[in-house]
């Protein structure tokens, strides 16, 4: 369905505000907790958006993508360490690097995964990443172990200090956005669909699955491992327990969950509800693991009320909506826009 | 011609030999059915010629290549397409996007280019048209009824333009009405080039449509000819009826 023209142009007007208000952000925005915050948030909106290119598109649910985060960041700081780069702007050219090394780890353990399928797979990408953390932690030489890896830490000072981060952070973003994009409407990202449907089915009409889904992840992995290692440098220090944390792992898949799996705008919607509500909680009611409370009371939410997540439910309903008012046969034989008809709003 | 050539395949599961030294042979632009009581190795060799299954012994040929340990993807784009038993198609695609999965695209820049190019959603298109369910090219293949999602499948797997189609009971499930225009697309094809192996349970669907039979009983083949060889072969009549 090619959309009314004016739904068309209020999605784009809708693009064009968010992108403004990102943009913009920190020049209205200077209390260092928010920005704060903000770094944190549109991170998250990186990293679901990366991590949904593999586990929505394909439908591999991968619960050790913070391997590749973890593994990002510690290759980053061994690069700038080794390379001996200063800090300041410096370093962020040096941010593709941790990508393709997070590429060439991605491969291996993508290699192997990837012979399994379903509930096996989960697990098997679980054990890979207490593997690769205990490798950060065993690796006393390289990594620094249990005392941590440093990174060079920036001259700026506390209310400015955030700012660079934050625009790192959404550049990462935004190519993760559009990266995504790009693949949901290509015949490669038709192939990862079919996968995801019937992965027999889509070999038996000559999608090549293996080097599909392989594809997938490592583009997916290469982009947490940039994430992870603007993360790394704005932290300043990393420890393998917290640079390669389960819960970050989780966190993106719930959000990814909550917002709509598969759907690119989805895992932007779950970022920006569940990251700051996580933080706002961390603030007021200390570093407690309350927020682990929380996200369990979303999870069964989204379980319950919204098992296709917001974007899907909320596209039916508006279907449903709009069939109801104009009822008629334009209506009704309608969606060969492979955009729409996943519910999901083409930008 | 011969175009595909299996010889003295065996298949064996644990103890069971699912398929034990079956050799057969379809010539170009034919009909073959595939018949055989329930558990005679049929749908296993579908999926030992399409790349499903691993052969414990003996080779399959197409167009005089050897084509056993090659996956399903490589053998489809060789030119075997198949169906599955109860009619498998994409379920959260739309009908298109189903008939657009299997088209064919070389090169790195036609892979991230846009999914639907023009002329192939022409074809796609048009090829739903022949099977006279163009109207639910924008549906979500998931809410079409069986009927259509056998004729889907069917269409989909035609859109890489294969030279031998192997069918697993393409007349199914599905109402005599459907049946004989299933039977109706599978002669066009057929007269349009394309040759076809079937298995097949509707004894007047198959001994209507094939020009051969090849009976399969306990994984080896029984008897083979015309339909009317074969219906009158007694050995066949044993192992359907028991004797």
């Amino acid at each position: 369905m090619r959309s009314p023209s004016w739904i068309r142009a209020a999605k784009w007007a809708a693009l064009v505000l968010v992108l403004a208000v990102a943009l913009l952000f920190p020049a209205f925005e200077s209390d260092p907790a928010t920005v704060n915050i903000a770094v944190f948030t549109v991170m998250y909106v990186g990293l679901a958006t990366a991590w949904n290119i593999m586990g929505g598109y394909t439908g591999y649910v991968s619960l050790g993508h913070a391997a590749f985060f973890g593994f990002g960041a510690y290759a980053f700081g061994l690069v700038l360490a080794h390379l001996g780069i200063q800090a300041g702007y410096e370093p962020f050219l040096f941010v593709p690097i941790a990508g393709v090394l997070t590429v060439v780890l991605a491969l291996v353990i993508g290699w192997i995964a990837l012979r399994t399928r379903a509930a096996t797979f989960v697990i098997v990408t679980i054990a890979m990443m207490f593997m690769v953390q205990l490798l950060a932690e065993n690796l006393v030489g390289l990594t620094g172990g249990g005392s941590g890896l440093s990174f060079p830490v920036p001259p700026w000072t506390g209310d400015f200090f955030d700012t660079p981060f934050y625009y790192a952070m959404l550049v990462m973003a935004v190519v993760s956005l559009l990266l995504s994009w790009w693949i949901r409407r290509s015949k490669f990202g038709l192939g990862l669909l079919a996968i995801r449907d019937d992965e027999d089915k889509a070999l038996a009409v000559g999608v090549p699955a293996h080097a599909y889904k392989l594809t997938a992840f490592v583009i997916s992995a290469g982009l947490v491992g940039m994430i992870g290692a603007v993360y790394g440098y704005y932290v300043t220090y990393i420890y393998p327990q917290y640079a390669i944390d389960p819960l970050v792992g989780i966190s993106l898949v719930l959000m990814v969950f909550l917002g709509g799996l598969g759907t690119l705008w989805g895992p932007v919607l779950g970022a920006v509800i569940l990251e700051p509500a996580q933080l706002w909680l961390a603030y007021n009611f200390g570093a407690s693991l309350l927020y682990l409370v929380f996200y369990a009371a979303v999870f069964l939410v989204v379980i319950l009320l919204l098992p296709r997540g917001i974007i899907p439910s909320v596209g039916d309903l508006l279907k449903r909506i709009a069939a109801r008012r104009a009822v008629g046969p334009s209506d009704t034989a309608s969606t060969s826009d492979a955009h729409t008809v996943a519910g999901v709003p083409s930008p | 011609m011969t175009l595909l050539e299996v010889q003295s395949l065996s298949k064996r599961f644990g103890g069971v030999t699912a398929v034990d030294g079956c050799s057969l042979s379809l010539d170009l632009g034919s009909i073959t059915g595939l018949i055989g009581p329930n558990g005679s190795g049929k749908t296993t060799v579908f999926n030992l010629i399409t790349g499903f299954l691993a052969k414990d012994a003996g080779d399959v040929r197409f167009k005089g290549q050897s084509i056993a340990g090659f996956g399903p993807n490589r053998i489809y784009g060789l030119g075997i397409g198949r169906t599955f038993q109860l009619a498998r198609i994409f379920p959260r695609l739309t009908a298109l996007e189903n008939m657009l999965v299997p088209v064919r695209r070389s090169g790195f820049r036609a892979l991230v280019s846009r999914g639907q190019w023009n002329d192939e959603r022409t074809r796609a298109m048009d090829m739903l048209a022949a099977m006279d369910i163009a109207s639910v090219a924008g549906l979500l293949g998931g809410s079409l009824s069986y009927g259509q999602r056998k004729l889907l499948e069917l269409a989909a797997v035609m859109m890489a333009q294969p030279q031998l189609v192997l069918l697993d009971e393409p007349a199914g499930g599905v109402n005599p009405a459907l049946i004989e225009r299933i039977g109706e697309h599978i002669r066009e094809l057929n007269r349009q080039g394309v040759t076809f192996l079937l298995v097949e349970h509707n004894m007047p669907f198959v001994m209507g449509l094939c020009q051969k039979i090849v009976v399969l009983h306990r994984g080896a083949v029984l008897a083979e000819g015309t339909p009317a060889d074969v219906r009158g072969n007694a050995a066949v009549l044993d192992a359907y009826l028991g004797s």
